[in-house]
């Protein structure tokens, strides 16, 4: 690691009056894997549009390689060596890879045409550079997900980039996928490449970065080596709060004595769910934890309803059921959070109001026409409950936060007073604060009495939540293991991992 | 400040209201232009009024059709046949109640099958409609062998044409009745909710317990009873049933739907927007006759408000 390659000194940046950066002060290193943090709107994005040329900011100075730099457009950032990986990706998936790292600057023959052959060489020095295994005549539409990000980060190296910024880069990934970008971070690090990345996930975070910035509320509240704070140390630079707690796991009565409000018995549903049997009760956090591909997903989308059945049982309250739709399932009383919000959970074009009701249209509803007064209280006071951050309950959701987006998915289930909520992932891709929030709320529910099953990747929050673990392995659930016998994240992925 | 005041004027979503604006100033600029010709006196004004019925009361169905996010392109070909099927069953002696039953059971017949084709079958409904199209206009010309079938029920002529209440065309009554039941399902119902939920999103409209193939199959059958009515109507403007009625309605009534800024991508609609492109449509090639100008340019002219309009009530892009 070597000098300070860039300088971002006392930026100031408002929109409409309101001080989004308040002289903010960002230094990284050269060859560095640099963490920016932060809750959302404490001004990373803003921050990183200013420097790839995005946004011009309103005070201070850029310093790339200690010589100044002025940032006017996107392609003087590029032109400093500044590119930027998108959450949402930027390529034409009917194209081949080489043709999207070469997009709009194609190298051109001495008769002015499109020099395939060159286009396919340098792309394939690019790609052997990164130790990948994609040909360059690949489809882009036919790569996975994973490999999409590769074609993005070998587009962005084919331009000669110094600084490379990555927005929550392993958010669609898998497991596998997120290891190869690590060890690509890795030998990006290696030849000399500096990287700011930018995430919502703390072991990820530890994982890859050598150094670590917290923003809140526009201003930098610490700049430190990783090796050098705690988990929790950071999560209260972030919150900027005494809420870690959150994260420590508290057991809670137990309430066993109960007939089991959910039981499933041998369930099989397509290829994935192959012999799945738990019961869940009352007031039960239940954790379902496993490898990306073990048919957690499947396993409730089957309980629920959407995906078909095709072998054992679900009872519901000791009654044998089985949903063929969602429909069924709701009016028995289970409701599921999908695992993605934006495409199984929200109308995105629709207002929050218009969003938490929809899955309680017909409890909201005599002889079929809406009771809106009755639906508007009942909106206004979870979206007070569970502390929505929102101008109104008329606004449309997509412009909410991921965290205040969940809260809605959450408020659909509440609204309907649902008893047995299955929630796939419910804290994916929201930000810290949020979801220390939402974990209070899913254990404010379990008090409540609602029998909860939660199915998360992150094992540090299933582990603050769960009484009781599940593990599920390749379409069955191989063991179970109390809470208060787990010592650590440690043991739970032994399960997860080995092979009884 | 300047700032805030900009503020607030970006913060009145008026592309919103862009087809009541420009509704207004249409009025607005005939009436003065065309204060002579008669524009605004209410012999032409009721006029347009019956002239725009039939749009309207399809175009009412569509908006729902297309709040799903479907398409209906066999409305105009289904009014024709319905005219005929009434006409026949009336001719046939079988009374004005029997002709009715059958004129909208035609409608809903072919609107189930349209629904079935899309919902069981999968097929898009672009072209199960299209292919409907042809079909409903093919069997309307078949079954009457081309040749008019003349009504000769005045009860009929009355309630279905050229009767009046109270100096009110009933015409315009229709339009009224059916717009307003429309408002209602589509604003108060659980229906109207769930109908936009599955044209907003319909994997997330599934997960909230919404039988989406049931909310599409009720509206293609709407859409093919209202397509009946208007069929029965021009039967009894006309005093006949005819197979050419209807051609290319289905255009007009989808540009009065998407004029009245139901959005064609799904999840946003509203029923009195439709009727106010409706008649805006109507009033405009209204006016065009009344200066003089023929069919041709009355095309063109529409062609270009739709345009503009679309152009217009477009969503702001997000920066």
């Amino acid at each position: 690691m070597g000098n300070t390659i860039l300088r971002m000194k006392e930026i100031e940046k408002g929109f409409n009056g309101n001080t989004v950066l308040d002289k903010v002060n960002f230094n990284v290193k050269a060859g560095e894997v640099h963490a920016l943090m932060g809750g959302n709107g404490a001004g990373k994005s803003t921050l990183m549009k200013i420097l790839t040329g995005v946004y011009q900011l309103d005070n201070g100075t850029i310093e790339i390689e200690d010589s100044k730099v002025n940032l006017e457009n996107t392609r003087d950032a590029q032109q400093a060596g500044v590119s930027m990986i998108f959450q949402e990706f930027s390529l034409i998936p009917k194209l081949t890879v080489a043709q999207n790292i070469f997009l709009h600057r194609e190298p051109r023959t001495s008769l002015g045409m499109i020099d395939d052959k060159k286009m396919v060489k340098d792309s394939q020095r690019i790609i052997d550079d990164m130790g990948l295994s994609i040909s360059p005549k690949d489809l882009v539409e036919n790569l996975s997900v994973g490999y999409w990000q590769m074609t993005e980060i070998a587009k962005a190296l084919s331009i000669n980039t110094k600084i490379l910024i990555m927005d929550e880069p392993t958010s669609t990934l898998t497991k596998t996928e997120t290891e190869v970008l690590f060890s690509l971070i890795h030998q990006l690090k290696q030849s000399g490449i500096t990287i700011i990345y930018i995430s919502h996930r703390m072991d990820e975070i530890f994982q890859v970065c050598d150094r670590i910035t917290v923003l809140r509320n526009g201003t930098n509240v610490i700049t430190t080596p990783c090796s050098e704070i705690t988990m929790e140390e950071l999560i209260d630079h972030i919150i900027g709060g005494n809420m870690v707690k959150s994260f420590e796991w508290v057991e809670r009565p137990k309430k066993e004595d109960r007939k089991p409000l959910l039981e499933v018995k041998n369930l099989q549903s397509g290829s994935r769910v192959k012999n799945v049997s738990f019961s869940l009760h009352g007031g039960e956090i239940l954790g379902l934890a496993g490898l990306m591909g073990s048919g957690r997903s499947e396993t409730v989308r089957a309980i629920f309803g959407v995906d078909p059945v095709s072998g054992g049982e679900v009872n519901v309250r000791g009654e044998r059921d089985s949903f063929s739709s969602p429909k069924e399932a709701i009016q028995k009383g289970v409701g599921l959070v999908p695992e993605d919000r934006r495409s199984q959970g929200l109308v995105l074009g629709h207002s929050v109001r218009e969003n938490m009701i929809l899955s309680s249209l017909d409890k909201l509803s005599k002889n079929k026409v809406l009771q809106n007064q009755q639906a508007n209280k009942k909106v206004e006071e979870l979206v007070k409950k569970l502390n929505v951050k929102t101008d109104s309950t008329q606004k449309t959701v997509s412009l909410l936060s991921g965290g205040n987006q969940q809260k809605v998915v959450l408020a659909k289930w509440l609204l309907n007073e649902t008893e047995i909520l299955l929630l796939d992932e419910p804290t994916s891709g929201v930000d810290i604060g949020a979801k220390i929030e939402i974990i209070e709320i899913i254990r404010e529910l379990a008090d409540a009495g609602k029998a909860v099953l939660v199915v998360s990747s992150e094992m540090t929050e299933l582990l603050a939540m769960s009484d009781r673990v599940l593990i599920m392995k390749d379409g069955e659930v191989t063991s179970s293991i109390e809470r208060k016998d787990i010592k650590g994240e440690e043991d739970v992925e032994r399960a997860i991992q080995g092979e009884g | 400040m300047p700032s805030k005041v900009k503020g607030k004027l970006i913060n009145f979503d008026w592309r919103q209201y862009i087809v009541y604006i420009a509704f207004v100033l249409v009025l607005i600029y005939f009436s003065i232009t065309l204060a002579e010709q008669g524009f605004m006196t209410t012999h032409n004004l009721l006029n347009i009024a019956r002239q725009t019925a039939m749009i309207s009361i399809m175009g009412v169905a569509m908006t729902f059709v297309i709040s799903s996010k479907e398409i209906d392109l066999s409305v105009g070909s289904v009014a024709a046949l319905s005219a005929i099927t009434t006409a026949l069953t009336m001719q046939a002696g079988l009374g004005m109640i029997s002709g009715v039953l059958v004129g909208l059971g035609t409608g809903l017949a072919i609107g189930f099958v349209n629904g079935y084709l899309v919902t069981r079958v999968a097929i898009p409904s672009f072209l199960v409609t299209l292919a409907m199209m042809m079909i409903a206009r093919g069997l309307a010309m078949w079954v009457s062998g081309t040749a008019p079938i003349p009504i000769l029920s005045d009860s009929y002529i009355f309630l279905f044409g050229s009767g009046s209440v109270l100096g009110v065309p009933i015409l315009l009554i229709w339009t009224l009745i059916i717009a307003a039941i429309g408002h209602i399902i589509l604003r108060k119902f659980t229906f109207g909710r769930e109908t936009l939920a599955t044209g907003g999103n319909e994997m997330a409209a599934t997960y909230s317990g919404i039988k989406t193939n049931r909310i599409k199959m009720t509206v293609f059958m709407a859409s093919g009873m209202m397509a009946g009515l208007a069929g029965m109507l021009y039967a009894g403007r006309l005093q006949a049933g005819r197979f050419t009625f209807g051609e290319g309605d289905e255009l007009s009534v989808i540009a009065a739907v998407i004029l009245g800024g139901t959005s064609l991508f799904g999840g946003v609609g509203t029923v009195i927007g439709t009727v106010i492109g409706s008649i805006m449509i109507g009033t405009i090639n209204n006016a065009l006759i009344l200066q003089g100008l023929d069919v041709s340019q009355q095309m063109v002219v529409q062609g270009i408000i739709i345009i503009l309009a679309v152009a217009f009530g477009r969503k702001k892009k997000k920066a």
